[in-house]
């Protein structure tokens, strides 16, 4: 048996012949003096699986809000396929929304509440009849057609909400904190249901979430946010790998982010000298001129740990201060010269009882020069 | 838990005697075979009969249903907007004072009331009858079916009505089809409470009523004026009986509907 074609490359944010489905242009929104979104500028693509990240009070349900038509903006523009959606009311967009709360209408069965867009829009009651089936076999529901959202659990009224929402095949879907109010388990495995309902029904979506392993998972873009403004946009690889700035490379995952001021540049490999002393080489597409502040930002995962100095373009002594044992991996804390502590994660491919170090271990940390990134913000 | 002591036991047989004494000794005496209220001469239902072969207790009577039933109607109307503005017109100017407002007519004394709005119904020349007792009491009830109705609208999530917004209904199917379905336990009871005030009330409807609209309390206040007969005893005990019921058809109402939310949020969580 042999494996199907892998998909061919989903990027249209790379192709300069593609026309965005959401362009979003300097919007803003103030409420008196707060300004939850600052001159936003946004491209979302069609059948894309967009994210907005950020911490709470960010301004990302914001900018959901102005899409969906719940809020109006105080500034900028926004169109959808073309069309400006200044002025027009929530119920005259081709936009539906998955809410928080899943929001439900308690007095209607699961099939009523399914069947209430359709029936806004005049459609035949034979066809909403199959639409409504439809619906319930995408989110394996058929069998609690009847049933009031009282009388299920809170994972299938998770999928009532989406299917109620994805009835209408609205251009644009949006969900806010979809999978917020599911347990662990169940986010998992709804995440690649989510992934795969996106797919099949190549809708747009658009979800808000403040998880950053469920927008690096589900999406094909990230958008950082942070008070109001996007930090950063890319897919969620290169927002990990290559994160714009201090911020953004601690909000996605565990960094070690070590201050440095910037020396000389050669071959692409600049020279960082960290405050304690440490002369540390790492590669930089982009010139840092010489003298300015940075940081070197290195994932613990790309740290090596050693007993012996590894040959590695740099590596720094240090002392084991703590050990994070996680089962798959486990995590070092090694306090460097000047006291930085650095962390450095390792897998655990062998038993625990074979490990080599423990506490208070002099150790030495190494990486390569690709490995870690300069950032300059 | 606080075991149920013989203080407890005590203070809460006292307390019940003080309220229902005088009205257990009313229903009693309603069933007097004598003419004399204060002698007491055997059990019969005569004065029962007496009553609902009385043409003017009757006529009375249905006056009072009708004006109970068309004030708590546009009560309920009324009261029912002004909830929905309050709790859901967002920030506008005034609208602490407007909901603080809106309580005042329940501290208001029922006297000023009927007085201030006497003389708006002579200063506008409006020809006294039934259906100034109807605006009265509307007037006075609608701030008790607001106050029912808001306390339903503040727990109930607003994202319903966006959800319904999103789905492609106008602002009115909305309220039609989502909010109006899940408040309408708080609008029912808010209407039965609105209609029980108004067959309570004597003070304002004296005020407000002109000639051929003597309401039942007004009509038992003026026979009682003339001497307490075992008729108004029989007749008291009846209205007793509808207004009970009422009370209890309201209560039952809202509790239901408060388990039911209670239900809904224990499976939300």
């Amino acid at each position: 048996m042999t494996d199907p074609a892998p998909p061919p490359v989903f990027a249209p944010w790379a192709d300069d012949g593609a026309v965005p489905l959401i362009n979003l242009s300097g919007l803003t929104k103030r409420y008196g003096d707060v300004t939850a979104v600052n001159q936003v500028d946004l491209q979302i693509y069609e059948r894309e699986f967009f994210s907005l990240l950020g911490p709470s009070g960010c301004g990302k349900t914001t900018i959901m809000r102005m899409l969906a038509g719940f809020e109006e903006p105080t500034g900028g523009t926004m169109t959808l396929g073309g069309q400006d959606l200044a002025g027009v009311p929530p119920n005259k967009r081709p936009v539906n929304m998955m809410f928080q709360s899943y929001a439900l209408f308690p007095h209607l069965s699961v099939a009523d509440n399914i069947a209430f867009g359709l029936r806004r829009e005049g459609m035949p009651k034979s066809d909403i009849e199959g639409r409504v089936a439809e619906m319930l076999r995408l989110v394996q529901l058929t069998k609690l057609a009847k049933r009031k959202p009282h009388q299920i659990s809170g994972g299938q009224r998770q999928r009532v909400a989406l299917a109620r929402s994805l009835a209408k095949a609205p251009k644009l879907l949006l969900l806010d904190e979809p999978l917020g109010a599911l347990d662990k388990k169940l986010r998992t495995q709804t995440q690649f249901e989510l992934m795969d309902i996106q797919e099949n029904t190549g809708t747009t979506f658009v979800i808000v979430t403040h998880d950053q392993e469920e927008a690096m998972t589900v999406s094909s873009r990230v958008a950082v946010m942070d008070e109001g403004r996007i930090v950063q946009v890319a897919t969620p690889a290169e927002i990990y790998e290559y994160p714009g700035s201090r911020y953004v490379a601690e909000f996605i995952g565990d960094v070690n982010l070590i201050e440095a001021k910037a020396g000389t540049t050669t071959d692409g490999d600049l020279t960082l000298h960290a405050a304690d002393g440490a002369v540390i080489t790492v590669q930089s597409a982009v010139p840092v001129p010489a003298g300015t502040d940075c940081a070197l930002s290195i994932r613990p995962e790309k740290v090596a740990i050693s007993r012996d100095r590894p040959d590695l373009d740099n590596a720094l002594p240090g002392k084991i201060m703590d050990i994070a044992y996680l089962g798959n991996v486990t995590t070092y804390h090694v306090e460097i010269a000047g006291g930085q502590i650095l962390k450095a994660m390792v897998a655990n491919a062998a038993q625990r009882s074979e490990q080599a170090f423990t506490w208070y271990d002099p150790v030495w940390l190494g990486w390569n020069a690709a490995r870690g990134v300069v950032l300059t913000r | 838990m606080t075991r149920f002591g013989w203080f407890n036991a005590t203070a809460l047989t006292l307390g019940f005697a003080f309220l229902y004494i005088p009205i257990v000794i009313l229903i009693i005496y309603s069933f007097n075979e004598s003419r004399l209220v204060t002698v007491w001469a055997g059990w019969s239902t005569k004065w029962y009969g007496e009553v609902l072969r009385d043409e003017a207790y009757l006529s009375a009577a249905w006056i009072s249903l009708k004006v109970g039933v068309l004030s708590s109607t546009l009560a309920t109307i009324l009261g029912t907007m002004a909830a929905i503005s309050l709790v859901r017109g967002g920030r506008f100017r005034g609208r602490t004072l407007f909901s603080g407002m809106i309580y005042a007519p329940l501290v208001m004394p029922e006297v000023i009331t009927g007085l201030s709005l006497l003389l708006l119904f002579i200063s506008l020349d409006v020809e006294r009858g039934i259906g100034t007792v109807v605006l009265a009491h509307t007037t006075f009830a609608m701030c008790y079916v607001s106050v029912v109705v808001s306390s339903r609208l503040v727990s109930f999530d607003q994202s319903l009505e966006e959800a319904a917004l999103d789905l492609g209904a106008s602002p009115f199917e909305a309220f039609r089809l989502v909010t109006l379905p899940i408040i309408a336990p708080a609008v029912i009871a808010g209407w039965l409470l609105a209609f029980t005030l108004s067959l309570d009330d004597l003070v304002i409807a004296s005020f407000t009523s002109g000639p051929g609209a003597t309401t039942l309390p007004m009509k038992i206040f003026s026979a009682v004026r003339l001497g307490v007969s075992p008729e108004i005893n029989a007749l008291s005990t009846l209205w007793i009986a509808a207004v009970t019921v009422g009370v209890i058809t309201a209560s039952l109402i809202s509790k239901r509907n408060a388990t039911r939310r209670e239900q809904e949020a224990a499976h939300a969580n």
